[in-house]
């Protein structure tokens, strides 16, 4: 830590992309954030792999997590798209753990939580959206372009309620990438805000320790938080896949 | 709850069902007053009030900008599109919060 002495708080120097994995990463210009992709994507392959290799009947810890995990998308996907929803099963479970383990890493020190950059966030609501897009045109043709103009509107207000549900349409996008970029970046905000404070609070001599302590606490009680909404916005963004699956399988 | 120690009082099911109650492994029968259960926190939903009525916004900003700069009519299809999205916004609002017809 470096902030002893200094009087400024830098915390947005944490989302810095710097390369990793030395020189060779360097060249091919590897960030950090790849890395951490990587791992996330493996961490799930293994939860999967090793969780169900022992096959058991009464499984064990491991198994029973890997279980829980299958099943709990399983039914979010029923649950929202309904029957058709385990076609998309595969997508939705992939997004889930995707995020959910890279934004449980985040919480790790050193680690970098790539669900604070939005170009991240944004990839990945884009794909959503494309895909949603593509699953409404391929299950009602151009029939789907009647999602736009609800039933009942009188026509001379039909223009206006295209152009409004078109900008709702698309404002999907922005709100689920916006969401989930802006609750990881928020958290680490503050967590890098309150370590600084026990760091130069604690800096100043005998006065200092009583709100260095108290920082501590509050920082404390902030990575329980950061637990929290890591799993909560993994969750939401895979429920809101599915709300928008369902949205494009069944329109309306 | 009454004593029982496995005697002939009360049949097998009344006792198992008393024990699972005992252990909590029953869901709790809903009361008409928690029917929406532990739904999320006034906090989040304020979060993403916030982002829904923002997220529209700058939709519509964007496309107006965008045609305006394609058509080179500067502030005026800027000025259309931004109640637009005001309008969008609400609507995704509404949608976010309205009431079910299943409840």
């Amino acid at each position: 830590m470096s902030a002893e002495g200094s009087s400024s708080i830098d915390a947005l120097g944490q989302f810095k992309l710097t390369t990793a994995l030395g020189p060779i990463g360097a060249s091919v210009n590897f960030t950090q954030a790849n890395l951490m992709m990587i791992v996330a994507s493996v961490l799930t392959l293994g939860l999967l792999w090793l969780g169900m290799r022992p096959r058991a009947m009464v499984p064990g810890r491991f198994q029973a997590a890997a279980e829980l995990a299958y099943e709990t998308i399983m039914k979010m996907c029923v649950d929202g798209i309904g029957h058709e929803g385990k076609k998309f099963f595969p997508i939705v479970f992939t997004l889930f753990f995707f995020i959910l383990f890279g934004n449980l890493l985040g919480v790790f020190p050193y680690f970098f939580t790539f669900n604070s950059h939005i170009a991240i966030t944004l990839s990945l609501s884009l794909f959503v959206f494309v895909l949603v897009t593509v699953v409404a045109l391929r299950e009602h043709g151009l029939h789907f372009f009647s999602y736009f103009l609800p039933k009942g509107i009188p026509g001379v207000l039909a223009p206006l309620m295209v152009a409004i549900e078109l900008i709702s349409y698309l404002s999907r996008i922005i709100s689920l990438s916006v969401r989930l970029f802006a609750n990881m970046m928020a958290g680490h905000v503050m967590l890098e805000v309150f370590a600084s404070f026990i760091v130069m609070l604690g800096g100043i001599g005998l006065l200092g320790y009583f709100p260095a302590g108290l920082s501590l606490v509050v920082n404390t009680g902030l990575i329980g938080f950061e637990l929290l909404v890591a799993s909560l916005q993994a969750y939401v963004f895979a429920v809101l896949t599915c709300i928008y699956l369902h949205d494009a399988v069944h329109l309306h | 709850m009454k004593k029982d120690k496995g005697g002939a009082d009360g049949s097998f099911e009344d006792r198992l069902n008393a024990a699972r109650g005992k252990q909590g492994l029953d869901p709790r029968p809903k009361s008409p007053k928690d029917s929406g259960g532990t739904g999320p926190s006034p906090m989040g939903i304020g979060l993403r009030v916030g982002v829904e009525l923002v997220s529209a916004m700058v939709v519509a900003v964007a496309i107006g900008y965008g045609l305006d700069w394609v058509f080179g009519t500067r502030p005026i299809l800027m000025v259309v599109f931004v109640p637009l999205g005001g309008a969008a916004g609400v609507l995704n609002v509404w949608r976010l919060l309205a009431p079910k017809p299943g409840r």
